[in-house]
């Protein structure tokens, strides 16, 4: 199991992935918005998507758990 | 003069153009943001009047709450300060229609400085010069060899329906080109649905330089020297100064008179009147018109700093009817002024890093300026622009606003979000830097550490 973290405080933006999908390292998985700048969040190891932890146009704070891959 | 105005924006700016009109004797109205009701600007206007919440769209940006606001209270003049609405052509023509004033160009010369292609035809037209370019886009390979030899290696490949970066490449021979002007139709067709490209001149690491314009509306037209802006991050400006460096002591003084005359001629092309910016490049000797900005630049400051010329006030002024009384000569340069824009950011990787401002405590002393959006207690929100104030430094020479501008950054504290003061810090520390050898690619390769 590997936590994907946001790197940054904002609000989401779009969601790149689904659950079950298999994604690999470097993959964008959620977009965050803050301060007009458009944030991608990359996968940092391989796996498949277990759980989304947001929806679109939530507000994150910057540590905050947004997918867990398994 | 105006009896009362209503400024259109927030942070610094806001609260600047408030500071400014109520010296000049004017009721002054702030506007805001659900996000922005405790910030300093807010409190420091006469009246306050809430927008919405706080997504620009529904309030910095909202058309109709913005003259709503106007109305409401009575406001002569609407200052848009820069950003959000303030190169709108079509709220400067509504706020007209409505018997309000809008303090900026007339929006014909809005709309013609708006259209890219548009405003580098008229510059060209009007003697400006351009980056050299292809007139046309171009059918074959054999045209874009022919196009690239007179226009001069390297030359920049670029699709007609882009944007944005999107379908680019670089072309540093005859040999390259041919592969890139292949791949460039390609992409073009692929995601603008059009094959066709078109050249223009490529300049690795070239300098951002500007010419302040100041003209009233009976067509008294000035430049108020340049102001040098390459230090960027993400084609963002992070300090900005005046003079430029390049032309300290006299230096390179064929150029500098050639950077006036093509900004003057730009806004006269334009039809320019209030405070305006033509931007240019700058490469091995020439300068190239970029665009001209219809508004107050975020830098104006260097340029009041080290020539008097008080741009907002003038702004104020010239929308009220006066004539400009300042004249071309009398504009001089005295002394060197340095801009940091502080923002709320990771140092290194340029994060964006929103938050509460536990510590925000500014440094003083003589040559110090700081125009802040933000007081110690206050919230560094999402929702704008990391920019949270401006860091001004004077001296009586560049090396010396240097030194007051190291000392300044040591004693500037903030702590609760992450800040780029480090940076300055290093950009200040690095030899190139003091030595004035600078272009928009520094931040690619020095003040790293």
């Amino acid at each position: 199991m590997a936590d994907v973290t946001a790197h940054i405080t904002g609000t989401v933006w779009k969601i790149e992935c689904k659950v079950g999908q298999q994604v690999n390292a470097g993959d964008t998985l959620v977009i965050l918005e803050s301060m007009k700048m458009e944030m991608p969040v990359e996968a940092t190891d391989g796996g498949v998507v277990k759980e989304i932890r947001i929806k679109e146009a939530q507000p994150v704070n910057e540590g905050d758990v947004l997918i867990v891959l398994g | 003069m105006f009896k009362k105005i209503l400024v259109a924006n927030r942070g610094e700016i806001a609260r600047r153009i408030i500071t400014v009109a109520k010296t000049m004797g004017m009721q002054t109205v702030a506007v805001y943001s659900d996000a922005d009701a405790e910030l300093p600007f807010v409190k420091e206007a006469d009246e306050a009047v809430r927008l919405g919440p706080a997504p620009a769209k529904d309030s910095y940006l909202n058309v109709a709450a913005l003259l709503e606001a106007a109305k409401r209270t009575k406001a002569e003049a609407i200052h848009p300060g820069y950003g959000f609405i303030s190169e709108n052509a079509e709220f400067a023509r509504t706020v007209a229609d409505s018997g309000i004033v809008f303090v900026g160009p007339p929006p014909e010369a809005m709309l013609r400085m708006k259209d890219k292609s548009e405003a580098r035809r008229l510059a060209a037209a009007a003697g400006v010069p351009i980056v050299p370019g292809s007139q046309d886009t171009l059918p074959d390979v054999a045209s874009a060899l022919a196009e690239a030899e007179r226009i001069g290696y390297p030359v920049l490949c670029k699709a007609a329906g882009g944007g944005g970066g999107i379908g680019m490449a670089v072309a540093n021979t005859p040999a390259e080109l041919e592969k890139v002007f292949r791949a460039c139709v390609d992409r073009a067709k692929a995601a603008f649905s059009r094959d066709t490209v078109y050249l223009e001149r490529y300049f690795p690491a070239p300098r951002h330089l500007e010419v302040q314009i100041l003209g009233d509306l009976k067509g008294h037209t000035l430049h108020v020297l340049e102001r040098e802006c390459s230090i960027q991050r993400r084609h963002q400006k992070v300090v900005e100064e005046a003079g430029s460096p390049l032309f300290l002591d006299g230096k390179n003084a064929e150029v500098h008179a050639k950077l006036f005359d093509a900004g003057l001629k730009a806004a006269k092309a334009f039809g320019y009147a209030n405070a305006g910016t033509v931007e240019f490049l700058y490469s091995e000797g020439q300068v190239y018109f970029i665009e001209m900005n219809a508004r107050l630049q975020v830098e104006h400051p260097v340029t009041e700093l080290t020539t008097g010329v008080d741009l907002i006030g003038w702004q104020f002024r010239i929308a009220a009817g006066e004539t400009l009384t300042v004249q071309q000569h009398e504009v001089r340069r005295r002394g060197h002024a340095l801009e940091f824009r502080v923002y709320a950011e990771d140092p290194v990787k340029f994060f964006p890093s929103p938050g509460p401002l536990k510590v925000f405590d500014p440094p003083t002393g003589d040559g110090v300026r700081l125009d802040a959006g933000y007081a110690q207690g206050n919230v560094v929100t999402p929702n704008y622009d990391p920019m949270i104030a401006k860091l001004i430094i004077s001296g009586s020479d560049r090396l010396d606003a240097i030194r007051r501008a190291k000392d300044a950054l040591a004693a500037f504290r903030i702590e609760g979000i992450k800040h780029n003061l480090p940076l300055h810090q290093r950009i200040l520390n690095d030899e190139e830097f003091a030595a004035g050898r600078i272009d928009t690619k520094f931040l690619d390769h020095r003040a790293k550490s």
